[in-house]
């Protein structure tokens, strides 16, 4: 006898997205046949701007409509919130000078803004773009979405990652992979299929830059090196444009703005459109008009790269860096490609083909790039693509911080991962009951100069003597770059519980109690959605039956029929506003019920009505 | 090819390989399940515990495997296959960078022999470097002093310490090749002692050249 083997992987087979969760815009693609393919909204745009404006009534505007909001209000609209992500306010000085939006106290570890009275940390915040872009998807492909490939910066830290998975959590995705952008862009060239060799991927974003050196050989993509900096983009350009026309509009108006939310943002849309022209054309105007009064002033091309070198300079040494960590020379890479807006700036092209002494591959929208390489990484892991395999690696040492503050290295920068170390700790004092772990992430040699990352605490040792205990910890970065620490007990065997303290971001209840509040939202949504279109269909029939009751079908009714007709129209008036979408439903079957007759009668005056207008006619 | 599983029997199905050498394979013969693996980096690849190694076998098989065990692969598997799969290939990315580089895979095997090999950080200068130390801690000390006429001093002595350490690499490479050819145990042992203590001397060098780097590096920035 044979049995029937049911293959219930493909019946529950979803569809997993990929979503680029940019600083500036955020993009969601999916694998076709053919291909992957960029999701448009309903106005055929695929760029969703990473922008959150928080509505009186607490709900939220996400993208277009709230970069609009940008400048009617700015103290409750947050743009460029990546680059707050698993950060503490002591990193972001720089950055909050020049938002718009407030810090609330107590942000040493998470970030809280204050959106007028409501704190929103920025897991919760890209939260809300990343619903937008699942809801995109839902429409667009009529089926539930919940799982998604997520791509972050290389040069992510744990927190950063970390953060980026809570925020899929809090939107009710299942983030089933963080994919490093500049090697999401690398899957989307297909480079493989042309022959293999060796290629760096040169991103730089609104936010952040990254190199990222590859080695491509039979559908393998190995990553050799990566280097970066997560404080480094294109809102610096802008940045710097903008702190010089405020200035400038300060000299010309004898009026300083800096500190007007929403002149602020106007300007920086002024700056940001000429930077923008600037791509194409050798000269363009800042165009700024507030209350009245218009600023304008000319920009060359020339003056504009005077400005921005500094910045562009900026981003050749992790390139250097990342070849010495390759072991390779410029002559070494067969192929550069360019990723993320900021490379539409000649000069960036300019700055990266002396470089490399090659020129680069710009064929690929730059915006897009980075959102088809997650769609592709979302079809390795569906089983879809099977010809190509990524092998990415940790941007940044991992060590333990030893006696008077050193660290030993445990996982080296550049290792592939998953990547893992295994450590043996012991007891310093008889009868000590626990050991502390302080892990941190970086290449300095002292802690306090690295990134601290979490402290681990092995609890409940048994007593003995100093020196005796055994405990084995092991760390091991995953496939998303993200730390994983377990202990044994080396004399009993047993499992060690470790407590897992992290310096910077979410604690998993604060995330649990996130998704639940975001959960219970969407259901009191949900609930509330129903009930609408139960009373949108009580009004009709409350309409027919106010418009019947003064037609003579009405008096051709018994008495009690009438009665039973008014009771049913008095129990669907009563849950009308106070009762559940079943209730209101409930009363509409039962008023239609006791209504039949009515609608008989109605049916044929209104036959003879017509009947009677053709003869007319 | 055999790879060390760590249990016997599948998890999943309960049976087991009749012979040792049945287990050419992580995935059970009988129901395809990966299994368990064990951290031995020379069994994980396939290859003779020998100091010496095909670097383009090696990276061939490290494909190979990456191909089979990585993680992306085994993300609609069960719980249970997907943390092997997560820990077999840490295992195999892990030992592709410790046997591609000839000091790690030495200390590797030197610890896997019972060899102590723990940061020898003693402040023992080894003999024969006695005169070569104790110069260039006198021209590290008339740098720090700020007196630059030490630099081309230091340069010089960068330098010979390179060309040691490319003689240590070389003698390194002949124990290798000795150690492996070598058909009895004893005799592997004992060369393996000696190499224990090139590594040391080698270790001791690497750090002298560091720290004249560092010297320079900090000069120049």
């Amino acid at each position: 006898m044979s049995t029937f083997q049911i293959d219930f992987s493909a019946i529950t087979k979803r569809r997993i997205v990929g979503i680029d969760l940019g600083t500036t815009n955020s993009l969601v693609a999916f694998m076709d046949l053919t291909g992957p393919q960029v999701i448009p909204d309903a106005a055929g745009s695929a760029l969703v701007p990473s922008v959150v404006s928080l509505n009186d009534d607490g709900t939220f505007t996400v993208g277009e409509a709230a970069r609009q909001l940008l400048i009617d209000r700015p103290d409750r609209t947050v743009y460029s919130v990546k680059r707050l992500m698993g950060r503490g306010v002591g990193d972001v000085q720089d950055e909050l000078k020049l938002f718009p939006f407030h810090v609330a106290p107590g942000s040493e570890n998470v970030i809280r803004l204050d959106l007028d009275g409501k704190l929103l940390t920025p897991p919760e915040v890209s939260a809300q773009v990343l619903k937008q872009l699942k809801a995109q998807a839902e429409h667009f492909l009529s089926e539930e979405i919940s799982q998604a490939v997520i791509t972050v910066p290389a040069y992510f830290n744990d927190a950063q990652r970390q953060a980026t998975k809570d925020a899929g959590r809090i939107a009710g995705l299942e983030v089933l992979r963080l994919v490093n952008e500049p090697t999401a862009a690398s899957l989307a060239y297909g480079l493989d299929k042309r022959k293999d060799g060796v290629v760096a991927v040169y991103d730089l974003g609104g936010g952040t830059f990254d190199i990222s050196i590859l080695r491509l050989k039979d559908g393998i993509f190995e990553v050799l090196s990566t280097n970066g900096d997560t404080h480094l983009g294109g809102d610096d350009i802008d940045n710097r444009l903008l702190s010089i026309a405020l200035e400038d509009v300060a000299s010309e108006w004898g009026e300083d703005l800096s500190h007007n939310g929403a002149a602020v943002q106007t300007l920086r849309r002024a700056v940001i459109e000429a930077k923008e022209k600037l791509s194409f054309v050798p000269a363009t105007t800042i165009q700024f008009a507030w209350k009245g009064k218009v600023f304008a002033r000319e920009i060359t091309r020339e003056l504009f790269e005077r400005l921005i070198a500094e910045i562009v300079d900026r981003t050749l040494q992790p390139c250097r860096n990342a070849m010495l960590d390759a072991g390779l020379t410029a002559e070494e890479i067969d192929e550069v490609v360019l990723v993320g807006g900021s490379t539409r700036i000649p000069m960036v092209r300019q700055a990266v083909e002396t470089l490399f002494k090659a020129k680069p591959h710009s064929e690929l929208n730059p915006d897009e790039v980075v959102a088809l390489g997650a769609a592709v990484q979302a079809g390795i892991l569906s089983g879809d693509v099977t010809d190509k395999l990524l092998l990415d690696v940790t941007p940044l040492s991992l060590g333990i911080e030893t006696m008077g503050g050193v660290v030993s290295k445990l996982i080296h920068r550049n290792s592939t991962i998953p990547a893992s170390a295994t450590e043996v700790f012991t007891t310093s004092v008889d009868g000590q009951r626990n050991v502390l772990i302080h892990v941190v992430q970086g290449e300095r040699e002292l802690a306090r100069d690295c990134r601290s990352l979490a402290r681990f605490d092995l609890k409940d040792l048994e007593a003995v003597p100093a020196g005796m205990a055994r405990i084995e910890v092991r760390f091991l970065i995953d496939a998303n770059g993200i730390l994983n620490v377990s202990a044994r007990d080396m004399r009993s065997g047993k499992e060690q519980s470790v407590e897992v303290k992290p310096s910077y971001g979410l604690t998993d209840t604060q995330v649990e109690a996130m998704i639940k509040e975001s959960f219970e939202k969407a259901e009191a949504d949900f609930a509330a959605r129903q009930v609408r279109e139960a009373q949108v269909e009580a009004d009709t029939i409350l309409n027919a039956l106010k418009k019947a009751k003064v037609n003579e079908a009405w008096f051709n009714l018994t008495e009690a029929e009438r009665l039973k007709i008014d009771k049913a129209h008095n129990e669907l008036l009563t849950v009308y506003h106070s009762g559940t979408h079943t209730q209101i439903r409930e009363a509409i079957e039962r008023l239609d019920g006791v209504s039949r007759k009515l609608a008989e009668n109605l049916m044929n005056t209104a036959v003879r009505a017509a009947l009677k207008g053709t003869k007319i006619g | 090819m055999s790879f060390p599983i760590a249990d016997h029997s599948c998890w999943r199905c309960g049976q087991t390989p009749e012979e040792e050498n049945e287990s050419a394979s992580l995935f059970c013969r009988f129901c395809n399940s990966l299994q368990r693996p064990v951290p031995d980096y020379f069994a994980f690849f396939g290859f003779e515990k020998h100091l010496s190694v095909d670097m383009d076998e090696l990276q061939r098989r490290y494909y190979m495997l990456s191909r089979q065990l990585h993680p992306d692969l085994f993300t609609r598997a069960t719980d249970t296959e997907r943390n092997y799969s997560l820990e077999a290939t840490s295992i195999l990315n892990d030992g592709y960078r410790i046997l591609r580089d000839p000091v790690q895979r030495a200390e590797y095997i030197l610890k896997e022999s019972g060899f102590d090999i723990g940061e020898q950080r003693s402040k023992d200068v080894p003999p024969e470097l006695l005169e070569e130390v104790f110069e260039l801690n006198m021209a590290l000390d008339e740098l720090r002093q700020g007196d630059a006429d030490a630099l081309p001093q230091l340069e010089a002595a960068r330098d010979q310490f390179k060309v040691m350490q490319g003689e240590i690499d070389d003698e390194l490479a002949a124990r290798f090749r000795e150690h492996d050819a070598a058909a009895r145990e004893e005799t592997r042992q004992q060369i393996l002692g000696t190499i224990r203590g090139i590594l040391n001397r080698r270790r001791y060098i690497r750090n002298l050249i560091q720290e004249i780097s560092k010297e320079f590096a900090t000069r120049t920035a």
